[in-house]
């Protein structure tokens, strides 16, 4: 049954709160900073999401399950897509990043720059902070891609465990 | 904004990213190492999520009602508008490597210089593509180095691979009109330039001289390499048009 009974907006961000990631379940969608707004539209709550990266194959999974998490609270909602600004691991919570390293994956660390400020110069990616499972520091990146576009995979020099690293982005 | 300017731009754009894919995925599966399968599948990913972007925009300025999936799929070689470098095959890792740095090299200060653009779609796009494409730089900018600095054999394909796609590198250089409505790639060449000059020099490599420049692809003049790919991209909605799963 869906009604058009009023649902303050922060209820549905807690609603939110509880639809994963399908890639990375340990985080919300909230978590991952991909929403951007919520707000009622003539009876319909409308989800404002931003994609993590341009050919993520989660996004549209992503808008189906918001959709389907509302509805399931008895609200009518759709998702809309904003791209600008761009998404970027900066707007990832401190609760989702905690998250993540308890899961085996080491956390971005804040972003390189917005777009615009490296042109020209050399494009370096960031290391991880510390490996996720002994919180030993030295660590070698093995691909700078791993199972998702979001993610490098990365080695222990210390305990010599692979581990995942969410890229800054 | 002129809204032809818009989708020559948008489609040049959204072609270069849609066959570039379409090359990169084509090593799904054979990649040299598992990781490089991933990366190149990724890099494949990103890339084919902007021309998602770029050829909906170019949908739009169009204003005929043809939508991304008409414009990838039930277009004939002649209409593509893709540099002639990213149909280029594969060949060996230093030819795949070679034409993806020559690329990026260019792709990513592109695509910084557009988020800047007036144009608020054309910005949004370029300003999320750019930090995708930051990280294709970084990565065959070290392929290139880690092949050309690397073993005997190693250098001497990368140096062949630099060399038989170097006449592909000036095309992304030459504007027209549909170009300066946005950004004058004359700006970018030497830039380009400088870059390409270090990692070669990192590299051990040598730097290929001036010579005969190709150039077609953004008039829709390409090499017999680009119907074989969309004969194979095409197949599905040629066989069987509308069809969805």
């Amino acid at each position: 049954m869906v009604s058009a009974a009023p649902v303050t907006e922060a209820e549905i961000w807690q609603w939110l709160e509880e639809v994963p990631d399908p890639e990375v379940p340990v985080l919300s969608v909230v978590d991952l900073g991909i929403v951007r707004e919520v707000s009622w539209q003539g009876g319909e709550a409308v989800v404002t999401v931003t994609p993590t990266y341009s050919g993520c194959p989660a996004t549209a999974v992503i808008a189906r399950d918001i959709e389907g998490a509302l509805r399931a609270h008895g609200i009518a909602a759709r998702t809309e897509m904003r791209l600008a600004p761009p998404w970027t691991t900066d707007w990832m919570s401190a609760k989702g990043k905690e998250a993540l390293r308890q899961f085996g994956i080491a956390p971005p660390g804040a972003s390189n720059a917005p777009p615009g400020a490296q042109a020209g110069g050399l494009v370096q990616i960031a290391l991880p902070a510390a490996c996720p499972h002994c919180g030993a520091s030295e660590t070698e990146c093995v691909s700078a891609y791993g199972s998702t576009p979001c993610k490098a995979l990365y080695r222990c020099l210390a305990c010599r465990e692979p581990f995942d690293f969410f890229k800054p982005h | 904004m002129n809204p032809e300017a818009l989708f020559a731009f948008s489609l040049r754009m959204g072609d270069n990213a849609l066959v570039l894919s379409q090359r990169l995925g084509e090593w799904c599966g054979h990649g040299p190492a598992l990781e490089e399968d991933l990366a190149l599948a990724n890099t494949a990913l990103d890339l084919l999520g902007h021309a998602r972007m770029w050829l909906s925009l170019a949908g739009e300025a169009e204003g005929r009602g043809r939508d991304e999936d008409q414009l990838a799929f039930l277009r004939d070689a002649g209409e593509f508008r893709n540099l002639l470098l990213v149909e280029q095959a594969n060949g060996d890792y230093a030819c795949t490597m070679a034409r993806q740095y020559y690329f990026d090299a260019w792709h990513h200060p592109l695509l910084e210089r557009l988020a800047q653009a007036r144009e608020p779609r054309v910005a949004a796009i370029a300003a999320k593509a750019a930090k995708e494409a930051a990280y294709h730089l970084h990565r065959s900018r070290e392929w290139v180095v880690r092949l050309g600095d690397g073993t005997g054999e190693s250098h001497r394909r990368m140096q062949a691979a630099a060399e038989e796609l170097w006449p592909y590198t000036g095309e992304m250089f030459a504007a027209d009109d549909a170009d300066r409505a946005f950004v004058d790639p004359a700006e970018l060449q030497p830039g380009w330039r400088a870059e390409v000059e270090a990692t070669f020099a990192r590299a051990t490599l040598t730097l290929p001289g001036g010579g005969w420049m190709q150039q077609g692809g953004k008039r829709g003049v390409h090499t017999e390499k680009l119907g074989h790919l969309l004969a194979e991209m095409q197949f599905l909605q040629r066989a069987y048009p509308g069809a969805k799963w």
